[in-house]
């Protein structure tokens, strides 16, 4: 049987899903510092897509662009475009607000509203929208916990503060926040980096998990989390991207030698 | 382990893999010519042999599951481990084979062979050139020498299949002879044996150098 070449299918690969994210020639500064140069990188619905590169290569950038968080730096810049359904996120008179609702986003640093409840720490996007039924809260509320895997461990405390749970738990009382506005996509930066081997294994489950009904991209600095959890990986370097395609054979064998480099742990 | 030894502990891991691979490629030469010499005290030693060559794939199979547990290697030193893994399982048949040619040898004992051993010799000498060619394509990571190695693999059962039929000749001319003709048929079934196992090795030389997973000689 003759195998199709290898750039061939992997180009074929991608092609083959339905796009949640098109980024096209995404320029981003800090002030004078030019931190991402020309990315164009097509993000697949319902997958999950690693972003893995050195400090400093502007992958955590790259995630901000794609939900508007990067102008809410001082001196921060963007250009290019980041098409959802074929329009542009940056279009004049887009709101960033409703852009965030629909690309939520979990940080690195579990980040519990610290003065909120478990409870309210989840309703709090739709309290702050105007959602003011108390079923509906208490039903999204269930959903969004159910959801990150956190409601058997807390339904019987939904009235503590947020911060009483522990690292793991709190990172995924974030998640069960970003998916209580049902978004479509799920940003999460380097999500375990802070957590315990089985706290890191839980937001991968989870993540994998998600992956059924949104779109995950996932920044890590953690190879072996990206080779396990994503199904597709984007390499940058230098705020460029330098390779990009499913993840098995990004780690198997890559077809650029600065991935290989950076993979194997020769550089960064 | 740092990044710099584990760099180190890589290189060491392949030479032991080729060292390992010529010890293998000796056993063979020696049981033949035990054979060929009607040396049984050789093929004795041949036998002893194994036992070293079993450990030495203990031994690189233990350091393979250290690098893989301490270093999670990627990309190329990901494929260069898993194929040092796969790489001396075939070594240490190979090295059962020669173990059984000297097997074979020593039930034959001093009775006369049914036949001059021609083609035998050319098996062994055949198995010899794909090993050599097949040890260095692995040491420089060279896909297409491995191939042409691995493409040997029809001499030897070309000829395997002469002697076959050479010794069917002899035993249905003569039925006295057919404890000792299967005797020369299994010493040429183990030299065919030991080609495959040279060719699965050429196969994980191509995957190393490429990332290509595919049979050769199909």
């Amino acid at each position: 049987m003759m195998e199709r070449p290898v750039v061939e299918r992997r180009a074929a690969a991608l092609i083959d899903h339905t796009t949640a994210i098109q980024a096209e020639n995404v320029h981003a500064w800090f002030d004078r510092l030019h931190a991402l140069r020309g990315i164009t990188m097509t993000i697949p619905e319902r997958k999950v897509t690693a972003v893995i590169g050195p400090s400093g290569c502007g992958k955590s950038t790259f995630l901000r662009c794609l939900n508007r968080m990067h102008e809410l730096v001082p001196g921060a810049r963007v250009s290019g475009a980041v098409l959802m359904d074929g329009r542009d996120i940056y279009t004049p008179g887009v709101d960033p607000v409703q852009v965030r609702r629909r690309v939520g986003m979990v940080f690195q640093k579990p980040n519990p509203f610290p003065t909120m409840t478990i409870y309210e720490n989840v309703a709090a996007g739709l309290t702050l929208a105007g959602e003011g039924s108390r079923k509906t809260l208490d039903e999204i509320v269930e959903q969004s916990l159910r959801a990150a895997a956190l409601w058997d461990e807390v339904k019987d405390r939904l009235r503590k503060p947020g911060t009483s749970l522990s690292g793991g738990q709190q990172q995924r009382l974030c998640i069960a926040r970003a998916l209580a506005v049902s978004p479509e996509v799920l940003l999460m930066d380097e999500p375990a980096s802070a957590l315990d081997p089985a706290s890191t294994l839980r937001i991968e489950e989870l993540a994998r998990d998600l992956a059924k009904d949104i779109t995950i991209v996932i920044v890590t600095h953690n190879m072996q989390q990206a080779a396990r959890v994503s199904d597709f990986t984007a390499f940058l370097l230098d705020g460029e991207l330098v390779e990009y395609g499913p993840t098995n054979d990004l780690f198997t064998k890559p077809r650029e030698r600065r991935t290989e480099d950076y993979i194997t742990g020769r550089f960064g | 382990m740092t990044r710099e030894t584990f760099e180190g502990e890589l290189h060491r891991l392949k030479d032991d893999v080729v060292q390992m691979g010529v010890r293998a490629g000796q056993a063979i030469s020696r049981a033949v010519e035990a054979l060929r010499t009607r040396d049984v005290a050789l093929a004795e030693q041949v036998v002893a042999a194994d036992d070293a060559i079993d450990a030495m794939h203990l031994e690189l199979e233990r350091r393979c599951m250290r690098l893989l547990a301490t270093q999670q290697p990627m990309a190329g030193d990901l494929r260069t481990i898993a194929s040092v893994f796969a790489i001396t399982i075939d070594l240490e048949r190979m090295a059962d084979h020669a173990e059984g040619i000297s097997r074979a040898t020593k039930r034959l004992g001093l009775e006369p062979l049914v036949k001059p051993l021609v083609d035998i010799p050319a098996m062994e000498a055949r198995i010899q050139e794909m090993l050599r060619e097949t040890l260095e394509a692995f040491r420089a990571q060279d896909a297409r020498l491995a191939v042409q190695a691995a493409a040997k693999d029809d001499l030897v059962d070309e000829l395997r299949n002469r002697v076959l039929h050479d010794l069917l000749d002899v035993m249905v001319k003569d039925p006295q002879t057919i404890s000792r003709a299967l005797e020369l048929l299994i010493v040429a079934r183990h030299l065919e044996r030991a080609a495959d196992h040279i060719t699965n090795i050429c196969e994980r030389v191509v995957y190393m150098a490429t990332g290509e997973l595919r049979e050769l000689n199909v």
